[in-house]
């Protein structure tokens, strides 16, 4: 695929695909999403996490103006999505939670309706379906019912269609929900080979090792809001405190208290009898050793974790009811 | 609020494929060899019937259309019976099937505004329906032609032509309302069983309930069934109140078009027996006057129920 070359938005800047501010949509009285406000810059992967129904899909509907704003202002591309939908539509791909093909068509039936709909010329459609099912990998069973593909196949024919599109924003919601490992590996590797060409990935998951690995920044939704946002290691500082989690395995008494009392431990976890994890801004490794020695424990495992995802989600959303089990002896 | 851009964009696709995906549907097969059996069956007895008694008769091909010989009703009530069941065979899932299978989203994703997506899937359904009644027709004609050996004369076939034009209105009546049905219900089962009562109750039910109400609404007068004669008043009801099942409108329409003798389809005054030769037929133009009203009710119901389903999609949200 060549580079694209796209039309100079007509306001924001040029680095800034999507910008929104004070963003909300409220059904009734509840507020599926709650003044939000966020940028997304060119060719970056941006991730939107959060429990289901905390107004990630609300959110992503409101930028293809698939469904109406009730405050608040969004730009893509420096389009109004409710204004000017078609123009929106024209450039940015949708991949939707566990997106739905025609099943008694074949995989490029299917592709060539929807390029039929982008306005594409028989001659470009079949230049670009050809192209989009080898890229995806589908290229064998590109004249396959639908029917007889499995759920990862889908989710790659979803994908081919955002790149017949040419898009230059791709939204992907939870496109790896309920893909086997396999599965989900070969389709992060397509999502990356997207971000290679330059295009702006946007995606939405619950699943946070897999938004670890391939997003450039992420945005916490809770209930609506946005609760934290930045990249990985921003947020580890801002939510752990401190870029360390240390986890020991140890039988003994008084471990716990023990380990507390380390300099430049922040908090001891118990997670299990025999399990203890440390927030350290520092390695602690040694003198954790120390300390368990100290007790007359017996050590079993030490280990030091890279800031993940997952310890600041849970910290974050899970830290209020866990706050009396963590510093328990 | 304005919004940019063309709301027609991508019709052409939607009704291409909506097209393709109604006439090779198994759905279809089975309700078009239904009604061409039925129609068969009911052709069939009106030549036999023709052939013993007619000896002349200006409009015989459409005799064909009208005669009865009982235990079956003529080619027009079957059509009339039957046309619904295959609008709503057509409609009723249109809609919500697109959320079942998941893909609504992904095709609003495109640029296409909404309106594309349901004119499209409508005027493809009445698409559907034109080319199988005009076979139909076609296989009347050509039916006529061979077991009557009359050539049927200019009128006849303009008549029938007209016939064939009314019919298709009927079909859109009961598209739209299956349609917004499957707007409304997002269970293509409840959009079906739904469609198929209201069906039921205006072409079965509704016959036998609105004389009943004119009744309670105008009275009996006991001077005139005295007299034996209907109250003026409780038949004028009994009238207006058939006239709201589109089933009715449609038989009205087809007394008019194919009875060339039909003068009037409601209560007679004497200004327009002055002058008549009775039994004469009526030109053409004038079946069709008298038929208007009748057809504009169908064309009206018609774009009523759309603009219903149209306005409720609209505001529908797209998320399952």
């Amino acid at each position: 695929m060549s580079e694209e070359i796209h039309k100079e938005p007509t306001s924001a800047s040029a680095a800034t695909v999507i910008s929104a501010e004070g963003l909300t949509k409220r059904y009734g009285n509840t507020n599926a999403v709650d003044n939000i406000s966020f940028e997304i810059r060119k060719g970056e992967v941006f991730g939107l996490l959060g429990p289901n129904g905390a107004g990630k899909t609300t959110t992503i509907l409101m930028m293809l103006g698939l469904t109406e704003i009730s405050s608040g202002r969004i730009q893509v591309l420096g389009y109004d999505p409710a204004r000017q939908p078609l123009q929106v539509k024209r450039r940015v791909g949708y991949l939707p939670d566990s997106v739905g093909f025609y099943d008694q068509l074949s995989a490029v039936e299917n592709l060539s309706y929807t390029a039929k709909l982008m306005g594409l010329s028989l001659k470009e459609r079949r230049f670009r379906i050809e192209q989009a099912l080898k890229r995806v990998r589908l290229d064998d069973v590109a004249h396959k019912r639908v029917a007889t593909f499995s759920r990862g196949m889908r989710q790659r024919l979803g994908l081919a269609e955002i790149i017949v599109k040419k898009a230059e924003i791709a939204i992907l919601d939870e496109p790896t929900s309920g893909l086997d490992p396999q599965a989900t590996l070969e389709f992060l590797d397509l999502i990356r080979e997207l971000k290679a060409e330059g295009i702006t990935v946007l995606l939405s998951s619950h699943l946070l090792d897999q938004v670890q690995r391939i997003c450039d920044r992420v945005a916490l939704f809770q209930s609506g809001r946005i609760v934290l946002m930045g990249s990985v290691a921003e947020l580890s500082v801002q939510v752990l405190g401190a870029g360390f989690v240390v986890e020991v395995e140890a039988e003994g008494s008084g471990i716990a208290q023990r380990l507390a009392t380390i300099p430049g431990v922040s908090s001891v976890e118990r997670l299990t009898e025999d399990r203890f994890r440390m927030t350290a801004e520092r390695d602690v490794r040694p003198d954790a050793a120390r300390a368990v020695v100290a007790v007359n424990g017996s050590l079993r495992r030490l280990s030091v974790d890279e800031p993940s995802l997952e310890a600041i989600y849970a910290r974050y959303f899970q830290g209020k009811q866990a706050g009396d089990v963590r510093h328990a002896a | 609020m304005r919004r940019e851009g063309s709301p027609f964009q991508g019709l052409g696709a939607v009704f291409a494929k909506e097209l393709a995906d109604n006439v090779s549907s198994v759905r279809m097969l089975v309700l078009e060899w239904l009604i061409v059996l039925t129609a068969l069956a009911a052709l069939y007895g009106a030549i036999t019937n023709l052939r013993t008694t007619t000896a002349e008769d200006p409009f015989l091909l459409l005799r064909l259309f009208t005669l009865s010989s009982s235990p079956l009703p003529s080619f027009v009530a079957i059509l009339g019976f039957l046309i619904p069941l295959m609008a709503i065979g057509l409609g009723f899932d249109s809609v919500n099937s697109e959320f079942n299978r998941r893909t609504l989203s992904r095709i609003l994703a495109q640029p296409i505004y909404r309106d594309a997506l349901l004119t499209g899937k409508f005027l493809a359904g009445l698409a559907t329906l034109a080319v199988s009644l005009t076979a139909l027709w076609l296989m009347v004609i050509g039916l006529g032609l061979i077991f009557l050996g009359v050539p049927p004369g200019t009128e006849e076939i303009l008549r029938s032509l007209v016939f064939l034009v009314i019919a298709i209105f009927y079909a859109g009546v009961w598209l739209a309302l299956a349609m917004l049905l499957s707007i409304v219900f997002r269970s293509p089962a409840t959009a079906a069983l739904v469609a198929l009562g209201i069906w039921l109750f205006l072409t079965v039910l509704w016959p036998m309930l609105a004389p009943a109400l004119a009744q309670i609404i105008a009275p009996p007068d006991p001077r005139y069934a005295a007299l034996g004669l209907d109250t003026p008043d409780t038949g004028l009801w009994t009238q207006f109140l058939l006239r709201i099942s589109p089933n009715d409108l449609f038989g009205e329409a087809m007394l008019a078009i194919l009875s060339p003798t039909t003068r009037t389809l409601g209560a007679v005054f004497l200004d327009q027996l002055r002058g008549a030769l009775m039994g004469a037929p009526l030109p053409l133009s004038e079946s069709i006057m008298i038929a208007w009203p009748q057809t504009v009710g169908l064309i009206a119901s018609t774009i009523v129920l759309f603009v219903a389903g149209y306005v409720v999609f609209q505001r529908q949200e797209v998320r399952a």
